[in-house]
């Protein structure tokens, strides 16, 4: 049956219409994003030179100086997180996917989701009571661990389903080959997953290097090298706060120079990941 | 060792009692003994008791769901892993009880072999590595040993001449049937004393099954073969002796020819000239 001509031109209105409202939703969803990078952009590269990657803060007043003591200790606590993260989530995420559906696996899926929600503070608030307290002192460790303790959900649940994507068939294949149980899941299951598990890594990497609130008392601050991992640390984010938050405009230029690394940082870690999943995903096609 | 001399003799007994000829009996490469199995409450394989006969190929038919497949993943302990499965009885591999409680599963299905319904390679690997997997993963790294056994392995799987030139890249553009005989392959590798086939061909086109069935027969002269299918073509074609399943039971067992040509139990006739299944 035909539309009568009426209804036939209601309906593409109507369907314009609709399409039109839906890209302008777009648009407007996305001025915040562009302007927030335009503007940190403009306002950070103008402080960005050599000095800022390889000197030290200077004392109030001087001008000049850089960050490079923040970016090493960023770096470091990025480094001290993965080691807790990495291993815990990893394993934690094979056990879920692969032993996980009894009410343990429950337990543990729930407390990991739950763990994702607790606010960034309380993480660090909780390793200011568990480590800085009894060593009497800030330190890259505490830093270390709060990022830890927010990487390893992520990490796991991410493991998880990727490990849970890995065909049945596969393990059959490895077992019915004579190839013993643990030898099949981390060098069949996790191998097949890897690119995937990579991706997540590096997503969650990106989610706790832009941390600021779990440092605040845990790494606390840093405007020298630190030498040792139980002394205090800067990092680009504290460093960031507290410049931003400080009375001077040379400190102001430096803070979004740190905002413009920090979000570099980020993305590249983000588009990295983006693009080592789509290969994946189009090796999966092509097979 | 007692135990099984004695579930041995107990074999013989049955045999006797159906009337198999004990010659066939003692060239049982590998036999279930009143096999049961479950997956949870369900009762998918009823106290069958089947001998495969050493260089022969068996072949087990039966409509879909009648425990022919389950009975096969019996025969090398992968049913055990499916969550809430479980088996009685005893399977003898020759002569000894590969459910006895000191055996180890994984090397029980080093010796019995096993190919799926669909081609499943290890999506990571090249040709050569996926063929080299069963020995690499316990343990093997000597080069010169891989090389020869991915070499005799393929060979034997008739897929040498198509790869040889390809043996470092992902084998995703070979073709369903080349597939296939690429996971035969690798299961030769290991070389296992029984290969279980189930449903290898089912879901490739005719020209293919026929290379799997020619190599089916190739293979006999070193292996026991176990080959389901719901193909009876499949089975009148490449098979020395046929097992038709129903329901979790088996039916008949009997040489290929005379099964197909003079069942004797009536389940079996119908089945055979099309009336159900």
């Amino acid at each position: 049956m035909t539309p009568t001509p009426r209804a036939a031109l209601r309906r593409r209105l109507v369907d314009r219409a609709m399409t039109g409202l839906s890209f302008a939703a777009v648009l407007l969803a996305l001025v915040p994003l562009a302007s927030v990078l335009g503007y940190v952009v403009a306002q950070g590269i103008t402080a960005l030179n050599w000095a800022f990657f390889t000197q030290l803060p200077r004392p109030v007043g001087e001008t000049g100086g850089g960050m490079a003591n923040a970016i090493a200790g960023t770096l470091t606590l990025i480094g001290l997180a993965s080691c807790i993260g990495l291993p815990v989530g990893i394993l934690g995420g094979v056990y879920l996917g692969e032993l996980g559906n009894g009410r343990l696996g429950g337990w543990i899926r729930f407390t990991a989701d739950v763990l994702n929600g607790v606010p960034s503070i309380v993480v660090g608030i909780f390793v200011y009571t568990l480590l800085v307290v009894p060593m009497k002192r800030f330190s890259a460790l505490a830093g270390g661990a709060a990022l830890g303790i927010m990487m390893t959900p992520l990490v796991m649940r991410t493991t998880e389903e990727l490990v849970r994507l890995v065909p049945a068939t596969l393990r059959e294949a490895a077992l019915a080959l004579g190839v013993p149980w643990r030898v099949t899941t981390l060098r069949v299951v996790l191998r097949t997953a890897t690119v995937g598990v990579v991706t997540g890594v590096m997503l969650a990497v990106a989610r706790i290097s832009g941390e600021t609130a779990p440092l605040l008392f845990t790494a606390f601050n840093n405007q020298y090298w630190q030498s040792r991992l139980d002394q205090p640390t800067a990092s680009l984010t504290v460093q960031l706060y507290n410049y931003a938050i400080a009375p001077y405009d040379d400190w102001h230029r430096q803070a979004w120079a740190a905002a413009l690394v920090l979000m570099t940082m980020v993305l590249v870690l983000n588009i990295t990941a983006r693009l080592v999943g789509r290969r994946q995903v189009s090796a999966r096609r092509s097979s | 060792m007692e135990i099984s001399n004695t579930l041995f003799s107990r074999a013989l007994i049955d045999a006797a009692a159906r009337a198999i000829p004990l010659e066939q009996v003692v060239a049982d490469q590998i036999r279930a003994v009143q096999i049961n199995a479950y997956y949870g409450r369900t009762h998918a394989v009823r106290g069958v008791s089947l001998g495969f006969a050493a260089n022969r190929i068996t072949a087990v038919i039966g409509p879909s769901g009648c425990g022919k497949s389950t009975l096969l993943r019996c025969l090398n302990r992968m049913h055990e892993l499916v969550p809430g499965a479980r088996v009685e009885g005893r399977v003898l591999l020759d002569g000894e009880d590969i459910y006895a409680p000191d055996v180890d599963p994984v090397a029980v299905r080093r010796r019995v072999g096993m190919v799926f319904q669909r081609a499943n390679p290890f999506p990571t690997m090249s040709i050569y590595d996926n063929v080299a997997a069963g020995l690499r993963l316990n343990g093997v790294h000597d080069r010169r040993v891989l090389d020869d056994v991915v070499e005799r392995s393929l060979r034997q799987a008739a897929l040498w001449d198509e790869v040889k030139d390809v043996l470092g890249r992902s084998g995703a553009s070979l073709s369903g049937g080349q597939q296939q005989r690429w996971c035969i392959a690798r299961a030769l590798a290991v070389q296992p004393e029984v290969l279980l086939m189930d449903e290898p061909a089912s879901a490739l086109d005719p020209a293919s099954t026929l290379k799997i069935e020619e190599l089916a027969r190739t293979l006999r002269d070193n292996l026991t073969i176990v080959l389901v299918t719901h193909n009876m073509q499949q089975a009148a074609r490449v098979s020395d002796s046929t097992a038709f399943m129903l329901s979790g039971e088996l039916v008949e067992f009997r040489p290929t020819t005379e099964l197909f040509t003079r069942p004797k139990d009536q389940r079996t006739e119908d089945y055979i000239t099309g009336r159900f299944g």
